[in-house]
C-alpha cells in the first residue's frame, strides 16, 4: 500500500543536497508512486541532478526570496498549491531550523497537524503512521495522522539511509509566491558564517562531546583538540550550552541535535535522558565520567571510571605522538 | 513596550513521569515547575522592558488544573502578570491547537513583543512559537541569540547552522530564543513576596471563544496507536582510571580503524 504522492522539503548548502534531504527522498520513494521536492531559492537547477537521482520527479522553486526568512513564503507558496487541489498526500520535512519553520506556518495555513521528532514512518491504508520517541528514547509512540491530508512531518535527521534511485534530473517548476502583508517582513541583513574546520556535527563519523563534567568553559578546547585529531565534530550536552559555554548549534541532544556517528566520545556528561536520545544510536560509544553511576555508562562501550581533566590531555597527547 | 512572553509549566526534567497508558496523556500528579527554557526569554524580555524605560513582562502559559507553580518563579523575576488557560477541555491537544490557544489569549494583551523559547524540555515540537505567530498573522524570527528593539523593528542575531545571521523584523512580531543566550536571574527574596500579589487571569476555553470539541484530542488530527519500550542498548566494559585508561581508549579507536 503507498500514497500517490509524498512532496519533500529539499534544502541545499552551496549547491549540494543536504543528507537529510537524501535520506527523506530515499523513504519517501518507499511510501509513495510520485515524490516531488519544494525549495526555498532560485538555484533549483544546480541541485536538480542530485535530487533526480535519489528518486524527485519535479523539484518546486520559490526564486529569489529577497532575504525573507523562508518559513512563510514557502508555507504561502505550497498552501495555494493545495487549496487549488494540486497538493501532495504528505509533506515531509527534516528538521532544521527552517523546516520547523515552515511546518508551523504550513500547519496553521492548511489547519493540520504536524507529527514531529519522527524516526521512522509508514504507511496505513490512506494514511501514516509515524514513530516519535520520547522520554529520552525510553519510550516509542506511534502517532497514526486522522483526518484529511496533507500529511505533515517534520523528521529526525538520520533515521533513514540515503540510497540513490539512479532516476533522470527532476523537472524544475516554480512555485507563486502571494503577496505575505505584515507576516513577511523579517529579513536577513547580514549572515555570519563562522569557519569551522571539519565535518559537521550530525555527519561527522566521530564526535566528541563535552558536558559539564568539564568544570568550565576553557576546558571545552580538550573536546575541540580531541575531535581534531579525530577529524571529527565537536559537541555539547544541554547543560553547558545553557550555560553559554558553547552555542545552541552544538547541542546534542533531544532538543539539539540527532548524531548517529561511527564513534561517540563522550567527556565529563552524565547522560541526562535528555542527551541521551540524541546520541545513543551511535554505533560505538566511549564514555569518561568521575561519577560510576553515571547513566551514560549504562550505555558506552567502553566506560573510564575517571577525571576528564586527567584522561583527556593523556588521550590527546598520546594521539598527537602518532 | 509590553512584552508577552509564553511559558510552559513541566514535570521537572530529573523525574519526567511517565504517559498513562488508559488517557495516553502525561500523567500529572507529579509537581510542574518553569520549564527552564523559557527562563530565557523571561529575562530577556526583563531586560527589553528595562531597556525600553516603559512597559512591562506578561506572562501566558497553558497548564492543567490551575497549576502556577512555574509561573510563580517567573513572576518572582520580575513578570508583572500573568494568563492562565486552565481547562480539561485541553488534555491531549496538539501544537496546533496550544497555539491557537495561547493565541488567543496573547492577543488579548496586545504586545508588541512575543516571545517564546525555541522548543519545550518535555514536548519538544519546536512548532508553537511560528503556529503562534501564523495564527496571529505576524512575522517571526525563530532560534534568536539576541535581539534588541530599535523603533518599531527588532534587530535579532539568528542561530544558524554556519553561524549566525542579522535578521530585522517590524513589531509587533514573535521572536523565539534559544538557550543560553542570557543568564536567567534568580527570584530575590523580594520578588517571591511580589509574585504572590501579581495578577493571574485564570481563563478558560470557552472564556476565549473555543467549542470544547474544537481544542483537545477531539481536534488534534492524530491519534497514538501504541506506546511500546525503545529497544535498549547494553552496557560494555566499564575501568576504573588507574591514570592509564587512556591507552584502553586509544586500543580501542585502534580496533575500529579510527586511528
Amino acid at each position: 500500500m503507498t500514497l500517490s504522492t509524498i512532496w519533500v522539503h529539499a534544502e541545499a548548502m552551496d549547491g549540494t543536497v543536504s543528507s537529510t534531504t537524501l535520506e527523506l527522498l530515499t523513504k519517501a520513494r518507499d511510501l509513495a508512486d510520485t515524490v516531488a521536492c519544494f525549495y526555498a531559492g532560485d538555484d533549483a537547477d544546480d541541485i536538480a541532478e542530485q535530487l533526480g537521482e535519489y528518486g524527485c520527479e519535479t523539484v518546486y522553486q520559490t526564486g529569489d526570496l529577497e532575504g525573507a526568512l523562508v518559513g512563510v513564503p514557502v508555507a504561502a507558496a505550497i498552501a495555494e498549491m493545495v487549496d487549488a487541489g494540486d497538493g501532495p498526500d504528505a509533506i515531509l520535512l527534516g528538521t532544521s531550523y527552517d523546516a520547523r519553520d515552515v511546518a508551523a506556518r504550513l500547519s496553521v495555513k492548511l489547519d493540520r497537524t504536524v507529527i514531529t521528532n519522527v524516526v521512522d514512518v509508514e504507511v496505513d491504508d490512506d494514511t501514516l503512521i509515524g514513530t516519535e520517541p520520547i522520554f529520552g528514547g525510553t519510550t516509542e509512540v506511534k502517532t497514526r495522522f486522522t483526518g484529511d491530508g496533507p500529511y505533515l512531518m517534520l523528521v529526525r535527521p538520520k533515521s533513514f539511509p540515503a540510497e540513490p534511485s539512479g532516476g533522470p534530473a527532476a523537472d524544475v517548476e516554480d512555485l507563486d509566491v502571494p503577496e505575505l502583508g505584515a507576516s513577511g517582513g523579517a529579513r536577513v541583513i547580514e549572515r555570519h558564517v563562522e569557519e569551522s574546520e571539519g565535518p559537521k556535527l550530525d555527519e561527522a563519523a566521530v564526535v566528541v562531546a563535552g558536558g559539564r563534567g568539564l568544570g568550565e568553559e576553557e576546558k571545552f578546547a580538550m573536546v575541540e583538540d580531541l575531535a581534531k585529531l579525530l577529524k571529527g565534530a565537536a559537541g555539547a550536552s544541554r547543560a553547558i550550552v545553557d550555560a553559554g559555554w558553547v552555542p545552541y548549534a552544538l547541542q546534542v541532544g533531544q532538543t539539539g541535535k540527532v548524531v548517529k556517528p561511527d564513534v561517540y566520545i563522550a567527556a565529563g556528561i552524565s547522560g541526562a535522558t535528555q542527551h541521551l536520545v540524541g546520541m545513543k544510536g551511535s554505533k560505538h560509544i566511549i564514555a569518561i565520567n568521575k561519577d560510576p553511576e553515571a547513566p551514560i555508562f549504562g550505555i558506552a562501550d567502553l566506560g573510564i571510571v575517571g577525571d576528564v581533566h586527567k584522561v583527556m590531555p593523556k588521550l590527546i597527547e598520546a594521539l598527537q605522538g602518532r | 513596550m509590553n512584552v508577552v512572553v509564553c511559558v510552559k509549566q513541566i514535570p521537572d526534567p530529573a523525574d519526567p513521569g511517565a504517559l498513562d497508558p488508559d488517557t495516553k496523556t502525561l500523567k500529572r500528579d507529579v509537581k510542574l515547575i518553569l520549564d527552564e527554557s523559557d527562563s530565557y526569554g523571561v529575562e530577556m524580555a526583563l531586560q527589553l522592558v528595562d531597556a525600553a524605560g516603559e512597559g512591562e513582562v506578561i506572562l501566558v502559559s497553558m497548564a492543567p488544573n490551575n497549576e502556577r507553580s512555574g509561573l510563580s518563579t517567573a513572576l518572582a523575576m520580575g513578570a508583572a502578570s500573568a494568563t492562565l488557560i486552565s481547562d480539561e477541555t485541553l488534555s491531549g491537544s496538539d501544537a496546533l491547537t496550544t497555539a491557537k490557544i495561547l493565541a488567543a489569549a496573547i492577543a488579548e494583551r496586545e504586545p508588541k513583543l512575543v516571545i517564546t523559547g525555541s522548543e519545550s524540555s518535555d514536548g519538544y515540537t519546536g512548532t508553537v512559537p511560528d503556529q503562534i505567530a501564523a495564527v496571529l498573522d505576524l512575522p517571526s524570527v525563530t532560534m534568536a541569540k539576541s535581539i534588541s528593539v530599535d523603533g518599531d523593528q527588532v534587530k535579532v542575531e539568528r542561530q544558524t547552522d554556519a553561524g549566525h545571521d542579522d535578521v530585522e523584523c517590524p513589531m509587533p512580531c514573535v521572536v523565539s530564543v534559544t538557550a543560553g543566550v542570557v543568564e536567567p536571574r534568580y527570584p530575590s527574596f523580594k520578588g517571591i513576596m511580589a509574585a504572590k500579589s501579581k495578577p493571574v487571569d485564570e481563563k478558560t476555553v470557552a472564556d476565549l471563544g473555543f467549542d470544547a470539541d474544537s481544542v483537545g484530542w477531539a481536534a488534534a488530527g492524530q491519534e497514538i496507536v501504541e506506546i511500546a519500550d525503545a529497544p535498549q542498548r547494553e552496557a560494555g566494559e566499564v575501568i576504573e582510571d588507574d591514570g592509564e585508561a587512556y591507552n584502553r581508549i586509544v586500543a580501542f579507536l585502534d580496533e575500529l580503524k579510527v586511528i
